[in-house]
């Protein structure tokens, strides 16, 4: 989560809010801020680090593990209509990396921007090539993109 | 967005953000009801949840449908004290 901590000023620019969930209480955290992750992120955890107790919030979310009794690394991201774009749930020995999330959230704010005119091909990047969607792009492409 | 309060235990509402939730009172822990609680699907509204949460030195209620208008990224991980 200090990741994510390290990269706020780029979620706070792209007008993203972030919020963070385990099962640990409220209490938990703060110590957890206070004594750890204050020294790896100047000014400590600056979104709020939510509670997930019975890990009822997870089991909505798919992410919570019964046997372990925790809640796995699931990411999603979620637009101002309040929708769920994407999802990405891993098992706790790997970790995520913040920077595919940034590209996915550019990829979706452009996507919104253009009301659905533009899409984004695989392995886009921010300022890259986007198809413009329509029926002039059927079969065609070949003409824009390549692997 | 984020109010200092003491909320109890992290539930979801029952419903996504934006609707009002489902059936009973919003106040009351869902305890094993049969009406199916909603889930997470990608190009679905997102379930909505009120929690406690630990913010910038304080402690906080945390309601998703509250960030309504704005992007969010919610991070889910195995809990605090871990190390990847």
């Amino acid at each position: 989560m200090s990741a994510v901590a390290d990269r706020y000023a780029e979620f706070q620019d792209l007008g993203v809010e972030v919020l963070s969930v385990s099962v640990d209480s409220q209490f938990v955290h703060k110590i957890w801020d206070e004594e750890e992750l204050s020294k790896m992120v100047d000014g400590g955890i600056p979104y709020p680090m939510v509670s997930d107790g019975a890990g009822n919030i997870g089991k909505v979310y798919g992410v919570y593990d019964e046997a372990g009794g925790v809640d796995l690394r699931g990411r999603f991201i979620i637009d101002p209509d309040g929708v769920v774009q994407a999802m990405e749930v891993l098992t706790p020995a790997v970790g995520r990396k913040v920077e595919e999330a940034i590209r996915q959230i550019k990829a979706f704010q452009l996507v919104r921007k253009t009301k659905g005119a533009e899409a984004t091909p695989s392995g886009w990047e921010p300022g890259g090539t986007t198809l413009k969607v329509g029926p002039g792009l059927v079969g065609k492409v070949w003409k824009v993109w390549k692997p | 967005m984020e109010e200092e309060e003491s909320v109890g235990c992290g539930r979801p509402t029952g419903s996504v953000v934006g609707e009002p939730s489902g059936g009973g009172s919003e106040e009351k822990p869902l305890i094993a009801k049969e009406v199916p609680m909603t889930e997470v699907k990608v190009g679905g509204k997102a379930p909505d949840f009120v929690a406690p949460a630990y913010y910038r030195g304080k402690f906080v209620k945390v309601k998703l449908s509250d960030y309504l208008g704005k992007w969010v990224l919610l991070c889910f991980y195995p809990g605090d004290f871990t190390f990847v």
